[in-house]
């Protein structure tokens, strides 16, 4: 019975040549991915391709364009908005992924811990996660209305300041504001995760780590953030995926404003090519936001690699 | 207090040596900030909701009115939502957008998983590292070849555009989640089908689907929510206002640049929510292990 498993002659088959074809791993593991292998090879391989080669010529909406060689990547080098979207981008990555993994991995730990309604708080978390990011966006742009912002009224009655905050109006606030808003929708992605990783930590770890003295801060410094090591690098790396493509949140608070303030390479590739028309400068930078991306997949792969290296070697 | 911290001790076997601290230690150190998690992380869907009911003079009247609640609530400007815009046919349009993409992209992510975990043709493990590498493509890079290509397909502002390109995100994502299913079903079932003469499609859907039903579900779950919440594709590849999809609807048709109606605006954003909120809690255990799983694996 095995070697009908193992070896691809499978045998003295009664049947015919058809259906001995169908037997055969190779023929049939090609049918069964033909579904999936076209839809990803027409929708997603050959669009990828034709990004790089849309960022080589000038197509705009309407015209198909010539190939230009590199002139869109040397008109990008000198153009400051592009840079400053690029330094958004990093800013609002590092700013937002540090944020989200600290108080994320806080909740997480919090959550870990014994209590009441534990299933319940664990479900009600992840909400911001759930819902549509566009949806939530827009309840937050409500909540940062330069005039009726809740939270500047609150702050007024608590006589903390004195006018409302214009939240989504001077650039580095608007800044703050939408790191903020997307701290707020990533926090119950890395906590939940986490948490999946911190329940298999072993208690035993920690009842030996506290017989040997460990307060709770060396407990949380050497027996759980060692532990964990290998999931927080997987969930951080798509954590920064996201957040490095992130377009959503900008396009509904601020579409890149004020002054450029926030536009991410996303939101300006967007705003280039497609109200803008300029679909070959658009794609070169979505394009340019490619080697960031490698680099946080290559970083994951370390992460990976460390966790075979941690269980011995294991595959 | 007492009572509650002899309880506590006879049930420590959860949290290891976690019954060594106090109980007004814990208020401090887990309650508190729990709670503040809790109220940040809901606060915003308590005022959308909030606003959805507020009648028009409640709105910014912050001076006579507490902006924390209510008085008369309206049903206003949902009643306006559902019948003087096209939020119905974007529920719609939405609906059978997400359903269609999520069953394309099961039916092709059951048969690719099946083939890369257990018939190991030659290359399966190559294919399966391709389709995790498919998954870390984001759309914000894809959406502009797309865009072209859709409209070269003559494509352009019809459903199919975003059915036929929602799963570009989901496959990868369901047929991951999936072999970490199959994976788990053991050998030996299969071993007696052959013997029984089964073929490998017999196999598949006697045996193994039946069996992975929960991962069926969780990447169902999944595969609907994320389609439910595709927003860079919708807005780019639809036009006309009847084909568009909530996100993009509420965002681009109700809010106009002369005057923000907010009842209406947040009403929009708490129905458009409501459906996959309602999923969830149904599913929340399914939903949390295709989360974790698809990180873990």
């Amino acid at each position: 019975m095995a070697s009908t498993l193992t070896t691809d002659a499978a045998g003295p088959m009664r049947t015919g040549g058809l259906s001995r074809l169908l037997e055969n791993r190779n023929v049939l593991g090609g049918l069964f991915l033909l579904p999936a292998a076209v839809i990803l090879l027409l929708f997603l391989t050959y669009p990828l391709g034709l990004g790089v080669w849309l960022g080589f010529t000038d197509t705009q909406i309407g015209r198909s364009g010539i190939f230009i060689g590199l002139e869109n990547y040397e008109y990008l080098w000198s153009d400051s908005v592009f840079w400053l979207s690029v330094f958004n981008t990093v800013l609002y990555t590092v700013a937002a992924s540090a944020l989200k993994f600290a108080l994320g991995l806080w909740l997480a730990l919090i959550l870990n811990e014994r209590l009441p309604f534990k299933a319940f708080f664990r479900a009600i978390v992840l909400l911001p996660w759930v819902v549509p990011t566009v949806l939530s966006a827009i309840a937050f742009w409500w909540i940062y209305d330069a005039q009726f912002s809740i939270l500047s009224w609150s702050l007024i009655k608590l006589g903390i300041i004195d006018t409302p905050i214009n939240f989504l109006g001077d650039p580095n606030l608007a800044r703050a504001s939408v790191i903020a808003a997307n701290v707020w929708r990533g926090i119950p992605f890395v906590a939940i995760t986490l948490l999946a990783g911190l329940q298999t930590i072993p208690p035993s770890l920690y009842e030996a780590a506290m017989l040997d003295g460990a307060n709770s801060w060396q407990r949380l410094r050497h027996v759980t953030l060692p532990m964990l090591t290998p999931i927080i690098a997987v969930v951080m790396t798509f954590s920064v995926l996201f957040t490095f493509t992130d377009f959503q949140l900008i396009y509904v608070l601020t579409r890149g404003g004020p002054v450029n303030a926030t536009h991410l390479m996303a939101t300006l590739s967007f705003q280039r090519a497609i109200p803008g028309g300029h679909l070959g400068e658009g794609a070169a930078i979505a394009i340019a936001m490619i080697p960031f991306l490698l680099a946080a997949i290559l970083f994951s792969y370390f992460g990976l690699q460390r966790r075979k290296w941690q269980q011995g070697g294991r595959d | 207090m007492a009572v509650t911290e002899t309880f506590d001790k006879k049930k420590h076997d959860e949290g290891g040596a976690t019954y060594l601290e106090r109980t007004p230690r814990r208020l401090v150190t887990l309650y508190l900030p729990l709670a503040i998690f809790v109220i940040v992380l809901l606060f915003p869907f308590y005022w959308m909701t909030i606003t959805a009911l507020k009648p028009d003079n409640q709105l910014t009247d912050y001076d006579h009115y507490s902006p924390f609640w209510v008085v008369k609530p309206t049903l206003d400007h949902i009643r306006y939502l559902l019948f003087e815009t096209s939020y119905l046919p974007w529920l719609w349009n939405t609906i059978v957008i997400s359903v269609a993409a999520t069953f394309l992209s099961i039916f092709a992510a059951v048969l690719a998983a099946y083939a890369i975990e257990r018939l190991r043709f030659t290359g399966s493990r190559q294919v399966g590292l391709g389709i995790f590498l498919a998954y870390l493509v984001p759309p914000s890079i894809l959406f502009i070849p797309l865009a072209f290509m859709v409209f070269k397909l003559g494509l352009y502002d019809s459903k199919w555009a975003l059915i036929l390109t929602y799963p570009t995100f989901l496959i990868p994502f369901c047929t991951w989640l999936l072999m970490g299913y199959f994976r788990s079903i053991p050998y030996e079932l299969e071993e007696c089908a052959l013997i029984d003469g089964a073929t490998r499609l017999q196999i598949l859907v006697k045996i193994i689907l039946p069996l992975s039903v929960p991962g069926l579900i969780s990447a169902s779950i999944f595969a609907f929510t994320l389609s439910w919440n595709e927003f860079i594709y919708a807005l780019t590849f639809i036009q006309s206002s009847e084909n568009k999809t909530v996100p993009v609807g509420v965002l681009t048709e109700l809010v106009r640049s002369d005057v923000y109606e907010w009842g209406a605006l947040m009403a929009g954003a708490l129905f458009g929510s409501l459906p996959v909120v309602i999923l969830y809690s149904f599913f929340v255990d399914y939903y949390v292990s295709s989360m974790t799983g698809a990180v873990k694996e």
